[in-house]
């Protein structure tokens, strides 16, 4: 699935990364504690979370993860934006709660990893 | 290719920076060409190490040498120790800080997720001296 279709799914805005939007992704995975996602991930390309702090970021980095999805409609600062887009992650805000996003990816073939 | 030597200075005072060794790391090895596995594992493990560095102890320094089928990881700082380390090693188990853990950490994963993804690790710590973990990531081939 593209990007782009995640945030279609999601009616998502997207904060940065506007140029990635046509990157594959096959799965995702939705957490607020970043060594769940250390400890877990395997290919997923997608994260979705809660949490705005530079160190989700750093995360997904470090997992290459394309795109970070943040749920209920928060909004990351500037900082931790251009943070993102100096990583060349995508990162998109959904208004859906993390259990909906979820549930709507996964409606639309976006699987998880177990 | 001759061995590599890196090192970082890891600041112990500010959590925003927590990571930036790492993501170094990662950029010398990937423009070294290591392959996409290796580079992972081994990003993860220096990323846990250099969290806990920050959020358990005040900073250290890390080394880290790269050679052609190794990397080795050396993690040194001058916090207060761990006192149980054969608790430290289990899952779940955590003494993390309420601000450690509204940054996502404090799962009690970082020290069994790099015994899972190193290849060789060793702790030697000392209280109130500090703690230098070791740690070998072989390369996949
Ligand atoms: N460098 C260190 N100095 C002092 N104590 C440490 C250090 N590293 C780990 N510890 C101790 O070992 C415990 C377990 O570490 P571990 O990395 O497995 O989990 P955590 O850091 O608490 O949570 P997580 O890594 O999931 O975010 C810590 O909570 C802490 O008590
Ligand atoms: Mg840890």
């Amino acid at each position: 699935m593209q990007i782009k279709t995640v945030r279609d799914i999601l009616d998502a805005e997207v904060l940065c990364g506007e140029e990635y939007l046509d990157q594959e992704v096959s799965s995702a995975c939705g957490a607020d504690l970043m060594s769940d996602v250390l400890a877990f991930v395997k290919d997923q390309g997608i994260l979705l979370t809660g949490l705005l702090n530079l160190q989700v970021v750093r995360t997904a980095e470090m997992m290459d993860m394309k795109c970070i999805v943040i749920v209920r409609g928060k909004t990351p600062d500037e900082k931790l934006v251009d943070f993102a887009d100096s990583r060349s992650i995508v990162m998109l805000r959904t208004p859906y709660s993390m259990y909906t996003a979820c549930g709507r990816l996964y409606n639309d073939g976006l699987v998880g990893v177990e | 290719m001759e061995k590599i030597h890196l090192q970082y200075n890891v600041d112990g005072d500010d959590l925003t920076l927590a990571g930036e060794a790492s993501s170094d790391v990662r950029r010398v090895l990937r423009q070294l060409g290591f392959d996409a596995e290796t580079i992972r594992r081994a990003a993860i493990c220096m990323y846990e190490g250099e969290i806990n560095m920050v959020i358990h102890a005040y900073g250290g320094v890390i080394d880290v040498y790269i050679d052609p089928d190794s990397i080795e990881i050396i993690m040194a700082d001058t916090g207060p120790g761990i006192a149980d380390v054969e608790k430290a090693w289990q899952e779940g188990y955590t003494t993390a800080s309420q601000t450690a853990r509204d940054l996502g950490f404090g799962a009690g994963m970082g020290l069994p997720n790099m015994k899972r993804y190193s290849d060789f690790i060793d702790i030697e710590t000392e209280l109130g001296k500090g703690t230098t973990v070791k740690m070998i990531i072989k390369i996949n081939s």
